[in-house]
């Protein structure tokens, strides 16, 4: 579109790593005036570090800052904090709201950039005393949403509207930006219903033809090719495909986003075919409200002695699984393991049918951070099974046997080589690969039939990976415990797994042996993305 | 569909949120129906009372409004602004500066400890986001320790007081009372007026009319929307490019400051200052007056100040009389009214830590509700 | 995060003395080490002292022990003692009503606070249940509005025994009740020493040990370790299928029995009955010795009941002392107001994940 000498903005070189590890490498992108482009990839491509590059986020400043230039109208660019970003001309729709929830929608779109009357009080004490221009406010608000081309109500509350008009919202504060040249949309659509979001494709239209540039974030492959211009595709940090829109297709995208074109052999060596084994876990219509990965109606049967693997990308609803299973979330449904129903929202019964959860959030659910080792390890057992006690008064005082209690943890920080100085050290003072370590230990002395482990890897590094995924193999080889693995590495999943579920829109999509293509669990991932 | 069965339990959101912000006033209305013949007072009597106890009360109890704004939940550090003001007051005495003259220099010399007050009790709440009240509530005996330093020990020693009518014996220090017989009632009589037996305070009622006009545009200034805005969410405050701290430290300033007059205002019309403890049961009075007026944590309005002054002032009144017509102990009323102000605060904490946590599990509920809705389809 | 780590490290010996003990703490004992110096030179008698601070510490003690199961649990500081103080003052009105004398009053207290407190607790832990987040404040107003509802109840209940109501009417409680002939220093003489000026009340402090004990033998049993590991991380209780809301029940429950037993103790000691108004600032005391014995608002252990009774009462009795012999000025309740405070205020300020 855009046939000028200089772009809006090029992205040279760009570089970054969290700690050593390589998150971006080599990003070139140019975009111009009025252009729309699609950038796409997996959950952990860099989409969001680069975009927080951009918008000279705390966040990249704080990890050591990044590598190449940020190259704006032909000037090269430092941003000091997002409000530089804001002053260039960038704007940014996150995925989360950032609304006021009791102000109107004018009122948002103007926070903290309201027009001004100044008065007597004011040159004495200051701006902040300047009183608020309503009508001012108004036509300004009017203006914005009219450029964004979406009606909606000016004077509505934040907390009244539906979650469309919000996003909207957030757009036209924005719009209302004059200094305005590039908007980021963070996967705009996933909240919105197809017929909000059809609007929000035509508004980026509109925009467009104003000539402000647009960087469009999404996993709804489909409108990326009804909108866009170009589609730029990532991949473990690296822009992998940069195409016009019109010459690509859905399946396409998807092969560039998942494909691993040499190790695409590289799966599981040992798969094991589980189909004539009995049912252990029968879920039936589950739902589960996890905010931000809400679980709709889900259906999933695991065989007894298999590892099942869940994947899809992140908010799809596949952490809300093993989540609302075990009682940490609302939930509603019928479980039933071997034959038994288990009642719901009810973690205690979960443990006494012997579950066990490894969960996702480590800090939050699954250590006691201020607590020793020990305790992590052995609470649990103890408290369900009554491990490590000892018994007076015929069993009416259960004495903590702290003898017992070390002999557990110090085997299980040999046998999963848990770097610490010894078994009363805090957990929370261990690295995060140790202390998932810890919450592995902590589940194995439960001695479980059935053990759920919710991203076993995440923020871990590459040599504690390989050994946490090695101890989850041989504990379900050894032990006989059926395993269910979620996780958004679909990689992990393909080496670990028997079997790999996919959630896609809070509902499994289909279920695949770990031998299948990256690309047909990729297609199933994007299937039915909300 | 789900729309629909979203905007009827919005409505009936609406009606229970109604009840609720209702029922503590209702449930007083009921309490002085039942108190008020019982009591045998005189109707020119109780309209009497209830009108010098407005002026008394109301700047002071108005000074509460602007945290609640900002997200800071009810002030109980109002009492350092009510300490800042007695400290006005003592001085003016001890320089024999009477009437009119007098309160106006007690306010200017309250507002700059109000202010140094308030920015200390504003940077401690900012160390103690999400614990506000507690805080706030131990920083004002913390303070009165503080003020007690100053006045019983420093006074007279290190700042010089010269006159031994408000001096303790000892030589240094102030006595328990402090008589401000030359400024009793100078404001309210400023303009005297007297409709069907009832005195009323003009000039106080102009003053806190004033105040009324002052914070009704505020709320219109850009600080007063920054302020709504850091209370209802400080983190898109902060990413709007707001300065959440700051902002918090003024509102706890303006309040500081107001409650400093406010106490000049109030004193002036009791006629004399309880050096020790005038100030330490202000604080819970004008709370409870504000809630009983149908204000809540996050939620008061001026109406809700004088609604609460008319029905807690009242229940005040009659409680004792009531309590001696029917046990015959006088002592009973004393103590059901103090229970009340208790309770009432107790009552209206209660209700908003549930109501946040409501909030919360009406969200699984919907979801129920979609899931449902798509089977049956 | 490593960075402070090393930072901290760095700072040698004092700092870490500072980082372990806290600054306010040291303070402190400091303060109270240069008050113990100094009281011979004012002329204060040593040995006088020493016994004012044992017998205080004995008075108080279980009262500041009351804090330890809430804080355990994750209820934080127990700004609610008033309501375990009225069980207690129940107990003890009610027995000597009962005509019980000596120390079977006592014990006969005990037993009437007992039910008192079981039921006051139950209905004090299910509202804190039901307000997790903001218990601080809220129970300090529940705590406030019992003791008001009890100043009504002190003068309406029938209570008759001419020892406790006034003389005059001959009914309504008095304020204060002398408990001469009850149970007045019954646990102080048992195998009490005295020697010179040193007077140590023995009795007392093997009760106030048992206690404690028994405290400690309850967090090192299972239920004790649900307890703890809930007012750690609540979430990670949950999941390992720990009842919650039961385990927080249980730590109010045993706070306000805690609490009225410590009321009990305090009287017998102190020598009188104190009603109405008097158990309204009961709780500060106490909240503010655990702080300055080295707990915070979610961890607490035996050790800081002790040093923290020991350090506050020793400052709250050496104050006045010193202080009146060398400037002849009573500065020690202000003294006591700020420090105590101050205390309170350091623990609210301090960085520690707020329970949602």
């Amino acid at each position: 579109m855009n046939k000028e000498n200089t772009p809006l903005l090029e992205m040279r070189n760009i570089k970054k790593d969290f700690f050593g590890n390589q998150v971006l490498s080599d990003i070139n992108l140019t975009l111009g005036e009025g252009e729309v482009i699609g950038l796409v990839g997996e959950n952990g491509a860099g989409k969001s570090t680069l975009m927080r590059i951009l918008f000279g986020a705390d966040m990249i400043r704080e990890t050591g800052g990044y590598g190449g230039d940020v190259i704006l109208n032909g000037e090269v660019q430092n941003f000091n904090s997002p409000f530089d970003a804001i002053e260039a001309g960038i704007g940014m729709v996150h995925q989360e709201f950032s609304l006021i929830p009791g102000f109107s929608t004018t009122e948002n779109i103007l926070l903290n950039r309201e027009p001004k009357k100044k008065n007597l009080i004011s040159e004495i004490f200051g701006d902040r005393m300047n009183t608020l221009n309503r009508g001012e406010m108004e036509k300004k608000a009017a203006e914005a949403i009219e450029l964004m081309g979406v009606n909606i109500d000016p004077k509505m509350v934040i907390s009244d509207m539906p979650v469309g008009h919000k996003q909207f919202t957030e757009i036209a504060r924005e719009l209302s930006k004059e200094q305005l040249k590039l908007l980021i949309l963070d996967e705009p659509t996933a909240v919105l219903t197809e017929k909000e979001a059809e609007s929000l494709l035509a508004a980026i239209r509109g925009m467009a033809e104003r000539g402000i540039a647009i960087i469009f974030i999404t996993h709804r492959l489909q409108e990326i090719l009804s909108v866009c211009d170009r589609v730029v595709v990532m991949r473990d940090g690296y822009i992998v495909n940069e195409t016009p829109a019109k010459e690509s297709s859905v399946e396409q995208i998807t092969k560039w986003m998942v494909g691993r074109d040499v190790k695409n052999a590289a799966a599981s060596s040992k798969i094991r075919n589980y189909d004539n084994a009995p049912t252990i876990l029968s879920i039936e219509k589950l739902w589960v409200d996890m905010p931000g990965e809400t679980v709709r109606n889900v259906s999933l049967e695991v065989k007894e002695g298999e590892i099942l693997g869940i994947g899809g990308l992140a908010g799809q609803g596949k952490l809300g699984i093993p989540n609302g299973i075990m009682g940490l979330y609302q939930a509603g449904g019928k479980v039933t393991f071997e034959g038994r129903e288990i009642p719901l929202n009810s973690p205690r019964s979960c443990l006494d049918a012997s579950f066990a959860f490894v969960s996702e959030d480590r800090r939050g659910v699954g250590l006691l951070l201020d607590e020793s080792l020990e305790w992590n390890i052995a609470f649990p057992a103890m408290q369900i099974q009554n491990k490590f006690l000892k018994n007076y008064l015929g069993g009416l005082i259960k004495w903590r046997d702290e003898k017992a209690i070390k002999e557990v943890t110090d085997q299980y920080i040999e046998e999963l080589a848990i770097k610490c100085t010894s078994s009363k050290q805090k957990a929370k003072e261990l690295s995060g690969g140790n202390q998932q370590k810890v919450c592995l230990a902590k589940a194995f002395a439960l001695s479980p039939r059935l053990l759920f482990v919710s991203e076993p890897t995440r923020g871990i590094d590459v040599g504690a990976k390989a050994l946490v995924l090695e101890a989850l193999k041989k504990f379900n080889r050894e032990n006989g415990v059926t395993i269910v693995i979620v996780s958004s590495e679909l990689e992990e999943l393909r080496q670990s797994c028997d079997r790999i579920a996919i959630v896609s829109g809070g509902k499994i999509a289909g279920v695949l042996p770990a031998s299948s293509s990256v690309e047909d669990l990729g297609m199933l991932m994007l299937s039915q993305v909300v | 569909m789900s729309k629909n069965t979203g905007t009827k339990t919005m409505q009936k959101g609406k009606v229970g949120a109604f009840l609720r912000r209702g029922s503590v006033p209702l449930m007083f209305i009921v309490i002085c129906a039942f108190c008020i013949p019982m009591a045998g007072l005189s109707p020119s009597y109780l309209i009497n009372e209830i009108v010098t106890r407005m002026g008394r009360n109301a700047f002071l109890i108005l000074s509460l409004l602007i945290p609640i704004m900002a997200g800071m939940g009810l002030n109980f550090g109002m009492t350092l602004g009510a300490m800042a003001g007695e400290i006005g007051l003592i001085l003016v005495s001890d320089w024999q500066i009477v009437g009119i003259p007098g309160m106006v220099l007690a306010m200017i010399i309250s507002v700059p400890i109000s202010i140094l007050l308030g920015l200390f009790c504003g940077k401690i709440l900012n160390m103690a986001k999400g614990r506000e009240m507690i805080t706030s509530y131990i920083i004002s005996y913390f303070i009165n320790g503080v003020y007690q330093l100053v006045v019983l020990y420093l006074m007279g020693s290190i700042i010089p007081i010269k006159h031994t009518s408000i001096k303790l014996p000892r030589g240094y220090g102030i006595r328990n009372t402090v008589s401000l017989l030359d400024m009793r009632q100078k404001l309210d009589n400023l303009i005297p007026l007297t409709i069907g037996g009832v005195k009323i305070p003009v000039m106080t009622f102009i003053i806190i009319g004033l105040l009324c006009l002052v914070i009704i545009w505020f709320r219109r200034t850009k600080l007063g929307q920054d302020m709504r805005a850091v209370g209802q969410d400080m983190d898109v405050a902060r990413d709007a490019g707001i300065n959440v701290e700051r902002t918090r430290i003024l509102s706890i300033i303006i309040s500081t400051v107001l409650a400093g007059i406010g106490m000049v205002i109030y004193l002036q019309n009791m006629g004399n200052i309880a050096t020790y403890s005038s100030h330490s049961q202000i604080g819970m009075f004008c709370i409870a007056a504000l809630l009983v007026g149908g204000a809540s944590v996050d939620k008061a309005s001026i109406g809700n100040v004088f609604l609460g002054v008319i029905l807690f002032h009242l229940m005040f009144i009659v409680a004792p009389r009531a309590g001696a017509a029917i046990t015959g102990d006088s002592m009973i009323g004393e103590y059901f009214r103090v229970f009340v102000s208790y309770a009432v605060i107790t009552v209206a904490l209660v209700m908003y830590e549930t109501n946040k946590r409501k909030a919360k599990s009406m969200e699984s509920e919907q979801l129920k509700q979609a899931q449902l809705e798509e089977e049956s389809k | 995060m490593n960075d402070k780590e090393n930072t901290k490290k760095e700072k040698g010996w004092f700092g870490k003395l500072v980082a372990s003990f806290g600054l306010p703490r040291l303070i402190i004992t400091l303060f109270l080490i240069l008050l113990l110096v100094l009281a011979p030179f004012v002329g204060a008698d040593l040995p006088t002292q020493i016994s004012n601070i044992i017998a205080r510490f004995s008075w108080n003690g279980v009262l500041v022990l009351a804090m330890v199961p809430m804080v355990h649990s994750g209820c934080g500081l127990n700004f609610g003692l008033p309501l375990g103080i009225i069980s207690g003052l129940l107990g003890a009105t009610l027995s000597i009503e009962f005509g019980f004398t000596g120390p079977l009053s006592f014990v006969m207290a005990i037993l009437i606070a007992t039910p008192f407190a079981l039921v006051l607790g139950t209905v004090y832990g299910w509202l804190l249940n039901k307000i997790k987040g903001g218990e601080m404040m809220i129970a300090t107003y529940v705590g406030f509005s019992s003791v008001s509802l009890m100043c009504m109840m002190w003068l309406i209940l029938p209570y008759k025994s001419p020892n406790m109501v006034w003389g005059l009417s001959g009914k309504g409680l008095r304020t204060t009740i002398s408990l001469e002939g009850y149970y007045n220093e019954v646990l102080a003489n048992i195998l009490r020493i005295r020697i010179g000026n040193l007077d140590i009340p023995v009795g007392t402090l093997l009760f106030f040990a048992v206690l404690a004990l028994a405290i400690w033998a309850f967090l090192h049993t299972k239920t004790g370790t649900a307890m703890t590991a809930v007012g750690s991380n609540p979430t990670f209780a949950r999941a390992a299928g720990i009842n919650v809301n039961k385990m927080r029940l249980l730590s109010v429950v045993m706070s306000t029995w805690l609490a009225a037993v410590g009321i009990l103790v305090y009287e017998q000691g102190f020598g009188f009955v104190q009603l109405y108004m008097a158990p309204f600032y009961m709780a500060l005391p106490a909240v503010s010795a655990i702080l300055i014995g080295g707990a915070t608002v979610n961890k607490a252990t035996i050790m800081n009941v002790i040093i923290g009774t020991i350090l506050f009462q020793g400052i709250v009795t050496m104050t006045p002392t010193v202080m009146n012999n060398m400037i002849h000025m009573d500065m020690s309740e202000v003294i006591r107001i700020i420090v105590s405070n101050g205390m309170i205020l350091y623990a609210l300020t301090r960085k520690t994940e707020v329970a949602k």
